[in-house]
């Protein structure tokens, strides 16, 4: 059985290959989930419309302050720059 | 009712024996914008009755129709993602389901959006209750370019799923007929629920059997494990009660090491969604740029978005005072004056304590909200097109930063520029905001937008005061009155709910035009739930302050209102106010407007130029600005307590909302008046 630790260290070690928050993705780029943070609250909210590892995102608008819009699973989602900041991406 | 007993008896599995024939139960489910409410509208048609749930302030839509010559009852669920108690939505839905076990669930999913759609029903399907699918909106999905094969998804759901566009009747009857299928047993449903990820399966398993034969009755046990993994609260509240304490140890410490499994379920539910989808549909590689994105490039834009909101609010007050204005004045002269007259000319031989009982306290209560109904119906009618449109998520969008200043979040916008028309309909808007804390203050401040009806007695007060600087001075008036809503937004924000701020995340649904028969559905649906809730507490109140202002001499002078009015003098000195300014402050709670009314009575002279001048030159400009504040930030009217305690469901803060706009108010005041004096007004 896989304990929390183990998946802990796996995202901490792709932190260097590429793994950014989504609100680091740039208007029209694309990532891959990787994973969320945060409680169980938003985690649930989050995950429920579609933000589960593995899901494509594509960044609609991204103006680098204030809210953003993605597009995950064909919805267009809007996100707050901190609610965004708990999904972390692979570019 | 007897001549649908044939149908109804033989294939009923559910029904407790013999003795009573109950419609065949429909319950309708989906996520949020999926046209649940078109559906629903196009099968019930009038007949429907719209409430709470009991105890929540969540709207219940029950219907019925009859197909085949079986009678239904439809009950429309609250739109929900998923079935996790994340929200009062999500736990009426699945207690709804499990609880009273409807005949069939419709899980309506939208066809464009067909993978998140189908999250909804991966939960659904898991439960006892049989589900069909109701595959709508399939022409925006055809537009899309996407072939969508339903007959390779009913046999990898083992539900049966039904292609659809409710907003244009194709489907439905096909729906129909499936769910008459199914309610006579003529369809089997062999369900073919998700299986939970191979990494997880074990703990489950561990769980149940842990749980094994303590799960109150009528919640699946396999149900309760899973909701246990993924954290849920109310099941895990449930089963603590449940449980021995040991056991629940037992149970709590399986749940602590596998307290990552909230994303690993919801992440196997979208696995077996990615699988089914990939085979039932074939999409082009890339879509066309579809409307809703062109659009979005204006209306989500950081400087075109705003400007396009702007505009719409232009739009709305232009409305209100081309048509809304007029229409008021129209029902004041004829209507409510004309059925005074009636009255005072119907019962001349009536004694008169009787004829100023209907004259002034029933119709005047009555009147208020009667001319009142035509800016209702406006800001109602404004609100259903861009919910309906698909704006009202935008809206909330543009304005998040700018909410954010105030501990909000962008989804209090809308409902706060409601409050420009009545109050009202913005404490009623609040609905819209998930989060109770978003909610609570943002019905906390609404009563200090300033509404039509407090504007009207600006726009009288104000010339008759201030001459030529009446503008300039009603324009600051509602930059005051703004300003003390922000920074009561701060404050209750940075105090009563420290440390909490709502997470902003929403989806932007796809913008379709507007469906009329929805909209107007739902503008009568609210008026009428207004006249009904607010409609008898303002008639109550009127009644009572009428009475207060006769009593007991039948002269307004000498009346218990009057002996209030000077009780709370002391206060009004504060800022140079008599009597007789604290008794027209203390009627404007049945409806803001009266202010002007009572002054009139009390100084007996005719509304028009005469009062105008009587006041200018009885009070001194300090004096008159100040109750111009406090006119304008003042305790709500009636009609908004009524909501504010129906919203909020608690009198606790029902009173916080009065006792706090009091003091508020009467601060400001108080500061405007030392203001007006040290500037030597």
């Amino acid at each position: 059985m896989r304990s929390k630790s183990e998946t802990h260290q796996e995202a901490v070690s792709e932190s260097d290959n590429g793994v950014i928050p989504l609100s680091g993705l740039r208007t029209g780029e694309r990532g891959i989930v990787v994973g969320l943070n945060g409680g169980r609250g938003i985690l649930s909210r989050m995950a429920s419309l579609g933000f589960t590892p593995g899901a494509e995102v594509t960044v609609l608008q991204n103006f680098g302050r204030g809210p953003l819009i993605a597009r995950v699973r064909d919805a267009r989602v809007a996100l707050g720059r901190g609610e965004a900041g708990k999904i972390r991406v692979r570019r | 009712m007897t001549t649908h007993q044939e149908f109804l008896a033989p294939p009923q599995a559910s029904t407790e024996g013999p003795t009573e024939v109950r419609p065949v139960l429909v319950a309708l489910t989906g996520q949020p914008n999926v046209g649940k409410s078109t559906l629903f509208n196009l099968l019930t048609g009038l007949n429907q009755h719209v409430g709470n749930w009991p105890g929540k302030t969540v709207e219940r839509k029950d219907g019925a129709f009859s197909y085949n010559g079986t009678d239904y009852r439809l009950v429309d669920l609250p739109g929900t993602y998923s079935l996790t108690a994340n929200s009062a939505e999500e736990v009426i839905t699945r207690e709804f389901i499990i609880r009273e076990q409807p005949d069939v669930v419709v899980a309506l999913a939208d066809a464009a959006i067909l993978e998140r759609s189908l999250y909804l029903v991966a939960e659904l399907i898991t439960l006892p209750a049989p589900v069909v699918v109701g595959l709508n909106m399939i022409d925006v999905a055809e537009q899309e370019g996407m072939k969508i094969e339903p007959e390779v998804l009913e046999a990898a759901l083992g539900a049966p799923v039904v292609p659809m566009t409710a907003t244009k009747n194709v489907g439905v009857q096909d729906l129909l007929e499936v769910v008459d299928q199914i309610v006579k047993g003529k369809k089997t449903y062999a369900p073919k629920p998700p299986q939970i990820r191979a990494d997880h399966q074990e703990v489950m398993a561990e769980i149940e059997c842990l749980i094994a034969g303590c799960v109150p009755e009528p919640y699946p046990q396999d149900w309760v494990a899973l909701k246990l993994l993924e954290g849920d609260r109310e099941i895990t509240r449930m089963m603590r009660d449940c449980l021995e304490d040991e056991q629940w140890e037992q149970v709590h410490e399986v749940l602590r090491e596998h307290d990552d499994a909230l994303v690993a379920v919801a992440g196997g539910r979208y696995e077996w969604i990615g699988r089914m989808v990939r085979a039932a549909v074939t999409r082009p590689k890339t879509g066309p740029i579809g409307l809703t994105e062109r659009l979005d490039r204006w209306a989500t834009h950081p400087f075109w978005g705003l400007l396009i909101l702007a505009g719409i609010m232009g739009l709305t007050f232009w409305l209100t005072f081309a048509i809304g204005t007029p229409l008021q004045d129209f029902l004041d002269t004829y209507v409510v004056g004309g059925s005074a007259d009636l009255v005072q000319t119907g019962l001349s031989g009536a004694p008169a304590w009787l004829v100023g009982l209907i004259a002034d306290g029933v119709i005047g209560g009555a009147g208020a909200m009667i001319t009142f109904l035509p800016i209702l119906l406006i800001f109602f009618a404004v609100m259903g097109i861009l919910e309906d449109v698909g704006y009202m998520a935008r809206a909330a969008y543009v304005m998040d930063s700018f909410m954010h200043l105030m501990g909000l979040h962008g989804k209090s916008f809308l409902p706060l520029f409601l409050g420009f028309g009545c109050n009202v309909p913005a404490v009623l808007g609040a609905r819209v905001i998930e989060s109770r804390r978003a909610r609570l203050l943002t019905i906390l401040l609404a009563p200090l937008v300033p509404c039509t009806a407090r504007m009207t007695v600006i726009a009288f007060l104000a010339p008759a005061f201030f001459g030529a600087a009446a503008p300039l001075v009603s324009w600051g008036l509602v930059l005051v009155a703004l300003m003390v809503l922000a920074l009561s937004g701060v404050l209750i924000s940075k105090t009563i709910f420290r440390g909490q701020r709502a997470a902003f995340i929403m989806e932007l649904p796809l913008y379709h035009v507007p469906n009329w028969r929805t909209i107007g559905l739902l503008v009568w649906q609210r008026s009428l739930s207004f006249l009904k809730k607010a409609g008898t507490i303002i008639l109550v109140i009127s009644i009572i302050v009428w009475a207060l202002s006769m009593l007991p001499t039948g002269d307004v002078e000498t009346s218990y209102l009057a002996a209030i009015g000077r009780f709370l003098m002391p206060v009004g000195q504060l800022m140079g106010f008599d009597w007789r300014l604290m008794v027209a402050l203390l009627t404007s709670f049945i409806a803001k407007e009266n202010v002007i009314a009572t002054l009139g009575v009390i100084f007996d002279v005719a509304e028009g130029a005469g009062l105008a001048e009587t006041l200018a030159s009885t009070f001194s400009i300090p004096t008159a600005l100040a109750f111009l504040v406090v006119q304008m930030l003042f305790i709500p009217c009636a009609g908004t307590v009524a909501v504010v305690k129906q919203e909020t469901d608690s009198w606790g803060w029902t009173a916080f909302s009065v006792g706090f706009l009091l003091v508020v108010s009467l601060l400001v005041g108080v500061i405007a008046f030392w203001l007006g004096n040290l500037l030597g007004l």
